[in-house]
């Protein structure tokens, strides 16, 4: 079997050689880097912009996009014929490609995620080191630990007022130096799909626009989504603890605080939503109008055989849906949930709609190509294209969360206060 | 006040500044040039003549070591058929590779469609290729520079160096690309350029029984191909994508995708 055949049903006059080469995990890749730049996005709009009422969900947000960060290029990865040889784009980058950048775009983001972490939580790296060297029988877990905190004090142990003053600075410029590389290594994904001038789909100026828009507003509603999972851990947690335990809130404490940093949170996400929507209708609204050679063919599949996947899992289940939640008075943490949720779905469709929906019409303008999702992995090929090798990218963030959480003391300064 | 060792300073860095542009714009031009002494291939191709049995398609898979049950193939022949009403069919099972006969017009996955010949109005046969793009976007796209363009302008895969991420596949407005399914990199016809460098012509135009393939220099005014090219009337396909293909094609119809 060829590759893509497996999944590919070919309808009327396609050419023998097209397939739908790009699947599923071209659909994570930029849903993944799209959740990295928007939750990026959302934590700089406390640190450099200072809106207070994100604080909770800022610091949350910078530790939550550094794990996902490690999972963006994974789909890249499983998606190459030759993954062994994926390090070649950081050798031999060849500067006409899109794809090339991004081995320096990636690099440079993760640079400026990673010591913005450091700048924010050094303090407590400088205080974790030091209680535990001063500690006399340390368990061999302590002592681990002891080793990985002062390997990332990286032997700065001054944390007087002056210090931690000049790491504020530092956070701040490094978040607003943040914001364009995070847009722009989100923007160049959209860039990779909207230059290709051989698919008439793909093909506008405006897809990057589109992709940091959608991004932020992936990123954000995955932040809401994870952060109101975690607290209700902790709310369940809070209740389970007895009160004369002191120095962990009260269950109605944390409630209080999560539906107050929900509430903020949601306006910045239909603020982005809008611009997402508006920018993706302004497309299809050209192109209608428009109507260059391959609109019969685009037509065909937007407004029939894409119908249900366009207009009512991406804009009604995906964007309509969610924006009546969020704009209906008096938000619940219930609602937030429901709405979150459908947001993801409805970005994750969008972003299914052109990878998938770019290749359902052949070159020849006059062919379909349908995609069938490999759901019960039976080799290797359709494990890491298919549904499993899907799930597994969805999964490996939170797999790194957790640790990292073990680090980054993304909660407990609000147990300090 | 200036003074003359100052003075001679400014002199030599002035004209080294303007001669090392200057020195660069002119090896580049010197390697274009040496580029336009040599061959540059191009492919002549007659629908008059092609009456769709295949047997370049099967050259072409022998001769390249693509699969024979493979459903890919580096050239491939299409079928045209206009109804009367004006309708348009076109197919090319298997890549032609068993030639075209009979009047069942293939739907791809779904099955055929038989069209009786009193329905028909015209029917043709037109061979497929790489172009061989002056402007190539299969090469600009390649984020590893696996994909070349030679300086005679045929371009190349390095199966060695290929990450097979599929970008120059979904680049190629032509549909030629495909991943091979031994090797597992991009792969696409390069005017059998394992023979044209020896001086012999490609499979694909050996095997064809009715001379509707021919492989040209261009830059060669005495070739008969490039006559052709420059006497007759010639086209060219899909030219609003500007990516300057290098196949002209004799007795193109309006139908052709």
């Amino acid at each position: 079997m060829v590759h893509g055949e497996i999944w590919t049903i070919k309808e009327l006059f396609v050419y023998p050689n097209e397939y739908i080469y790009w699947s599923i995990q071209i659909v994570m890749y930029p849903f993944m880097t799209g959740l990295v730049a928007g939750a990026f996005v959302l934590s700089s709009l406390y640190h450099v912009f200072g809106i207070k009422e994100l604080k909770d969900i800022a610091k949350f947000a910078l530790v939550f996009s550094f794990a996902l960060l490690f999972a963006a290029p994974l789909p890249l990865m499983l998606h190459l014929l030759q993954p062994q040889r994926g390090l070649y784009v950081f050798f031999t980058p060849h500067f006409t490609s899109a794809i090339a950048a991004f081995g320096i775009v990636f690099f440079t983001y993760s640079a400026i995620v990673a010591s913005e972490l450091w700048f924010v939580y050094r303090k407590h790296f400088v205080e974790t080191a030091k209680r535990l060297k001063q500690k006399q029988d340390r368990t061999f877990g302590e002592a681990a630990q002891y080793i990985v905190f002062t390997v990332l004090t990286l032997g700065a142990y001054d944390i007087g007022e002056k210090a931690l003053h000049a790491d504020e600075k530092a956070v701040k410029i490094l978040a607003g130096v943040g914001i364009p590389v995070a847009a722009f290594l989100h923007g160049y994904a959209g860039f990779i799909f909207g230059s290709v001038k051989a698919n008439a789909l793909w093909m506008t100026p405006l897809m990057p626009v589109i992709f940091i828009m959608s991004a932020i507003v992936s990123g954000i509603a995955l932040c809401m989504f994870t952060y109101i999972v975690t607290m209700e851990i902790r709310k369940l947690l809070a209740s389970r603890r007895s009160a004369s335990y002191r120095g962990y809130e009260s269950r109605e404490q944390i409630k209080g605080v999560e539906v107050n940093v929900i509430q903020m949170t949601s306006r910045y996400l239909l603020l982005f939503l809008v611009f997402a929507i508006s920018l993706e209708l302004l497309d299809l609204v050209f192109r209608g109008y428009t109507a260059v050679k391959s609109w019969d063919v685009l037509r065909s599949v937007i407004y029939g055989r894409d119908f249900i996947d366009i207009f009512i899992l991406q804009y009604g289940v995906g964007n309509l849906l969610p924006l009546m939640l969020f704009l209906w008075p008096r938000m619940t943490v219930r609602r937030a949930v429901i709405g979150v949720v459908l947001v993801l779905f409805g970005v994750f469709m969008m972003r299914w709609n052109v990878v998938i929906g770019g290749q359902s019409f052949s070159l020849t303008f006059s062919g379909y190509m349908d995609y069938h999702l490999p759901i019960m992995p039976t080799n290797w090929e359709t494990y890491r294209e298919g549904l499993a090798g899907a799930l597994t990218i969805m999964a490996i963030p939170y797999a790194l969360f957790l640790i990292f959480l073990r680090i980054f003391p993304v909660f407990s300064e609000a147990r300090q206060k | 006040m200036i003074t003359r060792r100052d003075f001679l300073r400014y002199v030599v860095i002035g004209a080294a500044g303007t001669a090392l542009p200057l020195t660069l714009t002119g090896w580049k031009g010197a390697r274009a040039a040496a580029s336009k002494n040599g061959p540059r291939w191009v492919f002549l191709l007659d629908t008059y003549k092609c009456v769709g049995c295949g047997l370049c398609v099967k050259a072409c898979k022998i001769e390249n070591e693509i699969p024979f049950e493979a459903n890919v193939s580096r050239t491939w022949v299409e079928r045209y058929v206009v109804t009367k009403d004006g309708k348009v069919y076109a197919d090319s099972p298997h890549a032609a590779r068993d030639g075209f006969s009979g009047y069942a017009v293939s739907l791809g996955d779904k099955g055929s469609r038989i069209i009786p010949p009193s329905d028909i109005d015209k029917a043709f046969f037109v061979p497929k290729l790489c172009n061989q793009c002056e402007n190539p976007p299969c090469v600009q796209v390649c984020p590893v520079g696996a994909t070349y363009q030679a300086g005679d302008g045929v371009v190349l895969v390095d199966r060695k160096w290929c990450i097979g991420c599929g970008y120059c596949i979904m680049a190629c407005p032509y549909g030629v690309r495909f991943f091979h399914p031994v090797h597992h990199v991009a792969e696409k016809c390069n005017f059998c350029y394992h023979r044209i460098t020896k001086g012999l012509k490609p499979a694909c135009e050996l095997a064809c029984p009715f001379g509707a393939r021919h492989i040209g220099d261009i830059n060669d005014p005495v070739d008969p191909v490039t006559r052709i090219i420059m006497s007759e009337r010639v086209s060219i396909l899909k030219e609003e994508y500007g990516t300057k293909p290098r196949n002209y094609y004799v007795g193109l119809s309006r139908e052709v995708r």
